[in-house]
């Protein structure tokens, strides 16, 4: 039982592993050229940002057993078999993509425009826009939407299992659930519940420790994680009277 | 073989800015726009925001554009360095057409991008990366332009400490006052060693007593650098205390603009009432209340006490808003003078031959002269 739990966590953390880093490295690109494309932006083009956007939505409204076996021919020219732990990263990659890609463009939106304009207004193009506001200012919304991304994605891999790529969930329903193994089962699920919560804790601290980067006071890192404040990235005021007053 | 291109008159001088302050009206114009229109079109409405300004800013002054919410002040600052894209008409500043910059689409051009790296701009809200401490603050506009990090750090420095932030150049915004933060953006803006400064209702989010300090050392920073700087905003007391020109805008246009001498000088010029406000009634009937408006020569010599010895007369103050601007004294007083208006035509002459201007309540008809509303 050992082994078959330890060979099980070692595949979701594999599958989930590349998947999130592929995921991430096609949201993030897709996530910010819908804010980008969009009305106001600074590559408008309304065209682009319809279809981009379609597409986003056709993607995030397919179940993954779907999509699964919907990508079965793409996910064969790519790693050349459709079973096993490869195979199950392509389908998992590509539905996360297009959630990740939400999440970012959420995140980015929140980004002050005045900083945008900022930078414009230094000579700066829409790269260093992207790379030096965008992205940085956004930066502790990203590492949230990366972690609900993982754990979604942890999910998700349960039902690669139908594709023989094993891991945890799969493990949970083959063994525990259809052997009418309840405690194994039960087991898994503990493990599961282990690991999300300290990919979550992981994430949360990631975040929190960047944003209070931004956000002044060098407060005790454990105080904080005692008394967590839900705020958004990059909508601190200090306590001085500049907020409000607009012209 | 070059040619010369004569609407190019005034060439951007390579050489050093001119310390001294020279102000004539001929001075070289630095921001030059004409005919700017900007009309906003959403959802088949149009909206215009600007309706042919023609805005002259001359070298090494404080231009104030001043004008209520609403009035094309943030249309305008943004169009000088093409944030927002001008519907027609073009603007010059330093000798460099930008709209022939501008380029196709709504992407900014390499030219144009350069051209902004040399125009400084200072925000309402400060526009800092939270991210970045104040020094990486004030590298950023270097950064983009490509200068090595070491020469990055010693301007970001030098900067922070022209602005009196030499402390805090490891602290992030979130650590500083509203007047710190401000003092960023204004280190930020001259980064790229601008020869003008554009502000935009920089300000506006302060308290009084920081409004001054931030004011003060945008006119410090005028003065020890050359430095043309144009603002906008909304509190007249901006005006009165740095500008040394100003125009109003009203419904996207510039209703009255010149030197605040020319303002005064001009009969019924509502920037100049209400820069130098007077008030105050007649203490009794069988008075003449006059408003004295002192701009140019006169206003260096003790006129009021010349003609109270003169014509022995009792000259009670009403209301008087005086400053002094260049080394000179302007504004306007209010004065009653014991009599009617017939008996008080010789005094009245006087002043008149001092080169003051004269309003006398109640007579405007008879005695505005010329370009009454």
């Amino acid at each position: 039982m050992r082994p078959l739990l330890e060979q099980a966590c070692w595949d979701t953390f594999y599958m989930v592993g590349w998947s999130t880093l592929i995921a991430v490295a096609g949201g993030l690109p897709l996530g910010i050229l819908l804010v980008l494309t969009d009305r106001g932006g600074l590559l408008r083009n309304v065209v682009a940002n319809k279809v981009i956007g379609q597409v986003v939505n056709v993607a995030r409204s397919m179940p993954f057993i779907i999509l699964m076996v919907a990508l079965m021919g793409f996910t064969r020219t790519i790693t050349g078999t459709t079973i096993g732990r490869e195979a199950a990263i392509v389908p998992l990659a590509i539905g996360a993509i297009p959630f990740f890609a939400r999440l970012v463009e959420t995140a980015v939106r929140e980004v002050d425009h005045g900083l945008v304009e900022a930078v414009q207004a230094m000579g700066g193009n829409t790269w260093t826009v992207v790379r030096r506001v965008l992205v940085p200012e956004s930066l502790p919304s990203l590492i949230s939407s990366a972690t609900t991304t993982v754990v979604a994605l942890i999910g998700y891999s349960a039902m690669a299992g139908t594709v023989g790529a094993g891991g945890l969930g799969d493990i949970a329903i083959r063994y525990g659930y259809q052997r009418f193994e309840t405690g194994l089962m039960w087991i898994t699920v503990a493990v599961l519940a282990v690991v999300i919560s300290v990919i979550q804790f992981a994430g949360d601290h990631a975040a929190r420790t960047l944003h209070r980067r931004g956000g002044g006071s060098g407060a005790v890192l454990g105080l904080r994680l005692l008394k967590p404040r839900p705020k958004p990235a990059g909508t601190d005021e200090p306590a001085t009277a500049d907020v409000g007053k607009a012209a | 073989m070059y040619v010369t291109d004569p609407s190019r008159a005034h060439p951007p001088s390579a050489s050093g800015h001119t310390h001294a302050r020279a102000l004539d009206s001929d001075g070289t114009p630095v921001i030059t726009t004409s005919g700017l229109t900007k009309v906003y079109r959403s959802r088949g409405r149009e909206v215009t925001a600007l309706d042919g300004v023609d805005l002259h800013v001359r070298e090494g002054e404080v231009y104030g554009v001043i004008g209520q919410s609403g009035a094309g002040k943030s249309s305008l600052i943004r169009c000088v360095n093409l944030l927002e894209r001008p519907t027609t008409g073009t603007v010059t500043v330093a000798g460099q057409d930008l709209t022939a910059l501008a380029g196709r689409g709504s992407r900014a051009s390499r030219e144009l991008r350069r051209a902004r790296s040399r125009i400084g701009m200072v925000f309402q809200h400060f526009n800092l990366l939270s991210t970045r401490t104040v020094q990486d603050n004030v590298e950023l506009p270097l950064e983009i332009l490509g200068t090595p990090g070491r020469e990055r750090s010693r301007k970001a420095l030098e900067l922070l400490d022209l602005v009196g932030l030499s402390g805090q150049a490891k602290a992030y915004p979130a650590q500083l006052s509203g007047g710190q933060k401000q003092r960023v953006g204004i280190a930020r803006a001259l980064a790229g060693d601008p020869k003008v400064l554009l502000s935009d209702e920089a300000t506006s989010a302060l308290d009084p007593e920081t409004t001054r300090s931030v004011l003060q050392l945008l006119r410090d920073l005028n003065r020890q650098l050359g430095l043309t700087v144009l603002l906008i905003t909304h509190e007249m007391d901006v005006v009165k205390s740095i500008c040394d020109s100003a125009a109003l805008m009203e419904n996207g246009r510039i209703v009255e603009s010149g030197t605040v001498s020319e303002l005064l000088a001009t009969p019924g010029s509502e920037l100049a009432a209400a820069l130098f406000p007077v008030s105050g009634d007649a203490s009794g009937d069988d008075r003449t209340v006059i408003d004295v408006t002192f701009h140019g020569d006169a206003a260096a010599r003790p006129v009021i006490s010349q003609l109270s010895r003169t014509y022995n007369i009792d000259i009670s103050i009403l209301g008087a808003a005086m400053d002094t601007v260049a080394g000179r004294q302007v504004g306007r007083m209010r004065i009653e003078l014991p009599g009617g208006y017939e008996e008080n035509v010789v005094p009245i002459g006087f002043l008149r031959e001092q080169g003051l201007r004269l309003d006398v309540l109640g007579q405007e008809p008879l005695l505005l002269t010329g370009g009454a509303k």
